[in-house]
């Protein structure tokens, strides 16, 4: 497992509460901006079987999907998009999104139908 | 001719407000809300307000009757989208996309979002046209086609110097389409003869530049 972000300080946020360290428990972190292949290739993106693209940005996050599909050839790639138009749109491009807001909307629907019925 | 332009920057206002000087039909979308009033006062009903990226925004701006999309906003992910949707959701024919950090290049060209402008790339080729190493100078890469158009200065000891066109020893898939001599430029024949400093220009398949060089560069220097 290994984690990129721009910001240094997030790595203390995968030590919280554990036991162990986020490196003795075998895992990796980058300092970097994902848009940068450098910092992509020494997170290991080379050997990964999986990419999951999850920053903030849905328009970073989709341009960073498609450079692990298309550059680095990782076999499934993940990418999160609050947007639900542009996940709708994407994943029928053949991305696999996943969509919170699209997910907060289903399960807030559920709850509005179980109380209406 | 319709024009949406997203990102009403310097590079993006400027560019709205050639097109309309021009009478063409140009939509400016600009998501943040103060500068979007700024360009409004100026573009009135031609600019709108909202984020290019989000695909209502683009289909209220008439994206789908769009003949050129422009994405020159500050964020080079965002103009990669808007110019990937646009494309290949839209159908738009014709997209410019502006490359804010030139190492972001790649991804453009890996993404096919062609053709992609950077400031930095310009202004460095100028750079390069004022101190030309050998004095080679790229004028112009036609990637798709798989040609360059270069300039040299030639040098008085070069091979070239004091040759008709037809006796260089010029590499197959190279070709002077011009000479400029003094001030004037022309086309040169077979018997044109090339003299120092002139400046030529050959248009040739990408790879074969250093063996092009050799005959304009001073002789004995490494090419």
């Amino acid at each position: 497992m290994s984690v990129m972000d721009r910001d240094p300080l997030s790595h203390e946020r995968l030590d919280r509460d554990q036991i162990s360290t986020w490196e003795d428990a075998g895992g990796r972190f980058t300092v970097g901006t994902a848009l940068e292949i450098d910092g992509l290739i020494e997170a290991g993106i080379e050997q990964a079987d999986v990419f999951m693209a999850a920053t903030s940005g849905d328009n970073t996050n989709l341009v960073i999907a498609q450079i692990a599909q298309r550059r680095f050839e990782v076999p499934r790639v993940v990418v999160r998009v609050a947007d639900p138009a542009r996940a709708s749109w994407y994943s029928q491009q053949g991305l696999q999104t996943i969509c919170p807001t699209q997910v907060a909307i289903d399960q807030a629907e559920q709850v509005v139908l179980s109380v209406a019925s | 001719m319709y024009v949406i332009v997203a990102g009403a920057g310097k590079v993006g206002w400027n560019l709205a407000r050639e097109l309309i000087s021009k009478d063409v039909e140009v939509t400016l979308i600009e998501s943040n809300h103060e500068r979007f009033r700024v360009v409004e006062e100026e573009l009135e009903h031609a600019a709108a307000h909202g984020d290019a990226s989000e695909l209502w925004v683009l289909e209220r701006a008439g994206i789908q009757r769009a003949d050129l999309v422009v994405a020159v906003t500050g964020d080079d992910e965002d103009n990669i989208l808007i110019c990937q949707v646009a494309r290949e959701k839209y159908g738009v024919q014709r997209i410019v996309a502006r490359v804010n950090n030139p190492r972001n290049l790649p991804t453009f060209k890996l993404l096919g979002i062609q053709p992609a402008v950077s400031a930095t790339d310009l202004i460095l080729r100028l750079i390069e046209h004022e101190v030309p190493e050998y004095g080679l100078v790229h004028l112009l890469a036609l990637e798709e086609e798989h040609l360059e158009i270069i300039e040299f200065e030639v040098d008085p000891t070069a091979e070239a110097t004091g040759k008709r066109i037809s006796d260089l020893d010029l590499p197959d898939g190279s070709l002077v389409i011009s000479i400029i001599r003094g001030n004037a430029g022309f086309v040169p024949k077979v018997d044109t003869v090339i003299e120092q400093g002139d400046t030529v220009m050959l248009i040739l398949d990408p790879g074969l530049e250093s063996e092009v060089t050799m005959q304009f560069a001073p002789s004995g220097a490494a090419a």
